[in-house]
């Protein structure tokens, strides 16, 4: 039973291993750097512009009133990491319109080292915002007691994260592999759509969350003045 | 019996049992929280777009659970390690 893209082997030299999910990650990788590159070399700020850069600035300025929305004030700090899981997971699942393809994401490594970034940047962007000490102590808010419970919530987050994209993407693909041999004409092809379907779901969740995340480490929290009853 | 046919019992029939289980707690669930959502959205039609999208976000973790069971449900049936070593002792043999 193909389990994951791990399994298919391109090359190998004693324990290094070339598998699918490594060549096709880097694949996106260059497909969307080098498009990039190649879209915004000759920027224009009139109202005439390709249709390439304005896919671009319609993508760009919708995820950055998501990212404000979710109650970061500032976006183009976060804007980078933030877009780019997002981009990298909708492409990873847009491109399965390619026969003969298989996403990374439906790899559990793939999923854990993304999940791990956002394990990383939290605390990254909670201490650039607030300051060490003022992070670390938003660990005993509200009370001393939550310090074990706050610190496994941060673990079980990351796990949940990886999990999540992890299971969808892989069970998406299964459930195509074995419809290929109980039905093989038009019944894949509606199962596809709806993978194609929840892969664009889960990207833009895997975003939202890491989003939240961050939100919820750089909130200052502010001690609101109890208002005085109006008699 | 012995251990082989024990252990694909087992593997077999908690596996459907997972996934059985494991589906009807998160339906049931996201189906409340659906309707909750289109209540609000019919009471309040101008904050449609922050109910939409908390409501995805919270399907996903709803959903996150069901996903949990189906991969425990996989893991069982396509690799078992127990099954795996079962395997590899009877080939030994």
């Amino acid at each position: 039973m193909h389990l994951s893209p791990d399994e298919t082997i391109f090359w190998q030299y004693g324990f290094l291993k070339l598998n699918s999910t490594i060549v096709i990650t880097w694949g996106l990788m260059l497909v969307l750097a080098i498009g990039s590159k190649v879209i915004t070399c000759r920027l224009s700020t009139g109202l005439q512009r390709s249709r390439w850069q304005n896919l671009l600035e319609i993508v760009v300025t919708g995820i950055e009133k998501q990212i404000e929305e979710v109650g970061l004030s500032q976006p183009q700090k976060y804007l980078g990491f933030l877009g780019t899981l997002f981009l990298f997971i909708a492409a990873a699942s847009l491109c399965t319109v390619i026969p003969g393809y298989e996403p990374p994401t439906g790899s559990l490594s793939t999923t854990a080292a993304l999940a791990f970034c956002v394990f990383v940047a939290v605390p990254f962007f909670g201490i650039e915002e607030q300051g060490l000490g003022g992070y670390l102590k938003s660990y005993v808010q509200p009370t001393f007691i939550m310090l074990p419970f706050n610190i496994i919530s941060e673990f079980s987050r990351t796990l949940a994260l990886a999990v999540r994209l992890f299971g969808n993407m892989m069970s998406g693909t299964m459930i195509i592999g074995i419809l290929l041999t109980i039905t093989p004409f038009i019944f894949p092809i509606i199962m596809t759509v709806l993978g194609l379907l929840t892969g664009m779901v889960q990207a833009y969740i895997f975003s939202i969350l890491a989003a939240v995340y961050i939100a919820a480490a750089t909130q200052v929290r502010e001690r609101k003045p109890v208002p005085e009853a109006e008699d | 019996m012995d251990n082989m046919t024990i252990i694909a019992v087992a593997s077999i029939v908690i596996a459907g049992i997972t996934i059985g289980f494991g589906t009807l707690g998160p339906a049931l669930a996201e189906g409340k929280a659906v309707a909750t959502a289109l209540s609000s959205m019919a009471q309040q039609p101008d904050v449609s777009d922050t109910i939409t999208r908390t409501l995805f976000v919270g399907l996903a973790m709803i959903e996150s659970m069901a996903i949990y069971c189906l991969v425990v449900s996989m893991i069982l049936i396509f690799a078992n390690p127990f099954w795996n070593h079962a395997i590899a002792l009877a080939g030994g043999k």
